[in-house]
């Protein structure tokens, strides 16, 4: 396709990977539209994780397209997917263990990103403010200094967000950010999510659908490597195809 | 609240450069003959290696068996400046073809090959101790991480490569002063350094560069490429997808361990007085990794102890049990793996510091009080 359609924000189309003749994603396409919440879904072995490493470049495509805002994405390097706006949280929170969530927020920050700019890098007002702000978001304002390997499992979903907000991605990128969450640290994240995806595109996975039909705008059911069904949730909630092998009877 | 300082030094780590300051500079020349003086800057030269080997180990994960390689690049592009300052006309006229070094005229060589011509000068020869290390370093470092080889795989590549770099010194005789290395170096610039004063002056010099080369690494530690050392150790995927190139930071960390490798090994030259292969293969390049582990594979500081500690202890047992020697020194890597993984920075953290924490909050609330309004000053 030569033309660019300006109004989405990712264009994916025949995106195929094939693990030693495995197809995980079988010929996908997909559109998402600026200030859109994309939720996929679908059962175990569906290929959801796999789509979104193949779109922030930790697995290679075997054939296919993935445009981000008319750049391709395939062949780009993942640092270089992140500085053109696409951030990725993945499915275990993956934090520095070692370091505190200061020091975390603070690589995040999109500044001083070369091997000199690191180095000549300067913890200077405005970086403390952007982190201190960043922390109130996402409720760690009182573990500033905590190492992060001291806190609890949604405490790290959080800062691993947290993170990704401070890089402003326009695209971001979620893998099931509230498993594994106890109810109540599900309900503010809930409410973290729901802030923080205004003003910027965002494909979800995830399996609660409660939580699904809350922040969805429009959901995508993948089956086997391919779509099964694609539209509003009330659309795929009543579709039978999604009944038979994903939502049950 | 404010985030923890962000100061150079936290002042337990100021007193402790100053402890080894106090060791170096002045307890040593006090204690020690020139003999065994000059045998303590030799053991410093390998602190400079294992110095590297705490960033490039310690803190980036990056495990080098073939540190051995910088440090012997670093020691052989000095030692060819002083071979060829050694082969004046005058000293080699019993020579076939006098004015080039000895080893040439045995193998037959009736010229000195062109990239021994700009040793003759020493700021090239200044300038090559750093370089030619630092590039090689950079070579290996882009093929390999470019490639995302790491781990064990870096590891035993490191150590072929050391492997490799031994057989070809040795093989290239006429070139290189084969087995035997580049011996018989006398002077630098006309100065005589087989002089007791001359190795006490030179003892000096190494300690200066090392404390410059140790302030380097606590540079890096405390900038943010430091803190994204440890993050990629920890989490080298959330790094690249943090928007940083990976493989640039590594690259970057073992050329640092490079080039701090080579200035140990241009020190080492012009204390002992020759360079040789034995300096460069896999046993001494395991050494380092030794002295590295010993000290404490976290703490700079503990690397340049580690390097002391076990080459003295080196000494001491092989005059006394030369066979027993390097079983020793495989039974206490095994311990410090096994016992004390953070070597003897871990030992002292864990039964030293918590005595003399006490007395250094002490110390900073006075001075905090003191100086409340200094502007440097980490509130709080």
């Amino acid at each position: 396709m030569n033309y660019v359609n300006p109004n989405f924000v990712l264009m994916v189309e025949g995106l195929t990977v094939s693990f030693d003749g495995f197809k995980a994603v079988n010929d996908l396409s997909f559109y998402v539209e600026p200030n859109e919440c994309r939720v996929i879904i679908g059962p175990n072995g569906a290929g959801k994780t796999t789509v979104l490493d193949l779109i922030c470049g930790r697995t290679k495509a075997t054939e296919g397209s993935v445009k981000f805002k008319g750049q391709e994405l395939l062949k780009m390097r993942e640092d270089q997917i992140v500085h053109a706006g696409v951030g990725r949280k993945f499915q275990t929170p993956s934090v520095y263990e070692d370091l505190t969530v200061f020091e975390n927020l603070e690589i995040s920050y999109p500044k001083g990103h070369g091997v000199f700019g690191a180095l000549a890098f300067k913890r200077d007002l405005e970086v403390i403010e952007r982190i201190e702000q960043i922390t109130q978001t996402i409720f760690l304002t009182d573990a500033l200094d905590e190492k992060a390997a001291y806190l609890s499992h949604g405490q790290k979903q959080w800062l691993e967000i947290g993170m990704l907000l401070i890089q402003d991605p326009e695209l971001l990128m979620l893998d099931e950010p509230v498993a594994g969450m106890s109810v109540a640290e599900r309900k503010k994240t809930a409410e973290l999510l729901n802030r923080i995806i205004q003003d910027r595109s965002v494909i979800v996975i995830e399996h609660d659908m409660k939580f699904v039909e809350d922040i969805a705008t429009r959901v995508t059911v993948l089956h086997q490597g391919q779509i099964l069904s694609e539209g509003t949730m009330e659309h795929v909630q009543a579709d039978p195809k999604v009944v038979e092998v994903y939502l049950g009877h | 609240m404010k985030p923890q300082s962000n100061r150079f030094m936290s002042m337990q780590e100021m007193v402790g450069f100053a402890i080894l300051a106090l060791l170096i500079f002045v307890i040593f020349p006090l204690i020690l003959d020139p003999f065994r003086l000059n045998l303590f800057g030799k053991y410093l030269t390998y602190a400079f290696v294992a110095l590297g080997l705490v960033l490039c180990w310690g803190a980036g994960g990056i495990l080098s068996l073939g540190q051995g390689v910088f440090f012997g690049l670093g020691g052989y592009c000095m030692a060819m400046f002083l071979k060829l300052e050694a082969s004046t006309p005058e000293n080699t006229k019993i020579q076939s073809t006098p004015g080039i070094p000895d080893f040439m005229d045995w193998n037959q060589l009736t010229e000195l090959p062109f990239w021994w011509q700009p040793f003759h000068s020493f700021t090239f020869t200044v300038i090559a101790v750093v370089l030619v290390p630092v590039i090689f370093a950079f070579i290996i470092g882009v093929a390999m991480f470019r490639r995302r080889v790491g781990g064990v795989y870096f590891a035993i590549i490191t150590q072929a490569i050391a492997a490799i770099m031994t057989i070809l010194i040795i093989g290239q005789q006429g070139y290189t002063g084969g087995v035997n290395g580049i011996t018989d170096l006398r002077t630098l610039m006309g100065w005589d350094i087989r002089t007791d004063e001359a190795k006490n002056i030179l003892y000096f010099v190494n300690g200066g560069l090392l404390f410059a080369c140790l302030f380097a690494a606590q540079y890096i530690r405390r900038s943010k490429l430091g803190r994204i050392l440890i993050a990629m150790r920890d989490q080298e995927d959330r790094v690249r997808f943090s928007g940083y190139d990976v493989a640039d930071f590594k690259t970057f960390v073992f050329c640092a361990g490079a080039a701090f490798a080579a200035i140990g090994g241009a020190m080492f030259t012009l204390q002992v007085g020759f360079m040789s292969p034995s300096f460069v293969g896999i046993v001494p390049s395991i050494e380092m990794v030794i002295f590295c582990a010993v000290g404490g594979r976290l703490s700079i500081l503990g690397a340049v102890y580690g390097a002391l500690v076990v080459n003295w202890a080196k000494t001491t047992f092989s005059e006394s049990f030369p066979e027993l020697w390097l079983l020793g020194l495989g039974a206490l890597f095994i311990a410090v793996v096994l016992a004390f993984p953070k070597g003897l920075a871990g030992l002292y953290d864990d039964f030293i510091a918590p005595r003399v924490k006490p007395l250094f909050d002490k110390l900073r609330s006075k001075s905090n009080s003191k100086d409340a309004d200094f502007v440097g000053a980490p509130a709080e």
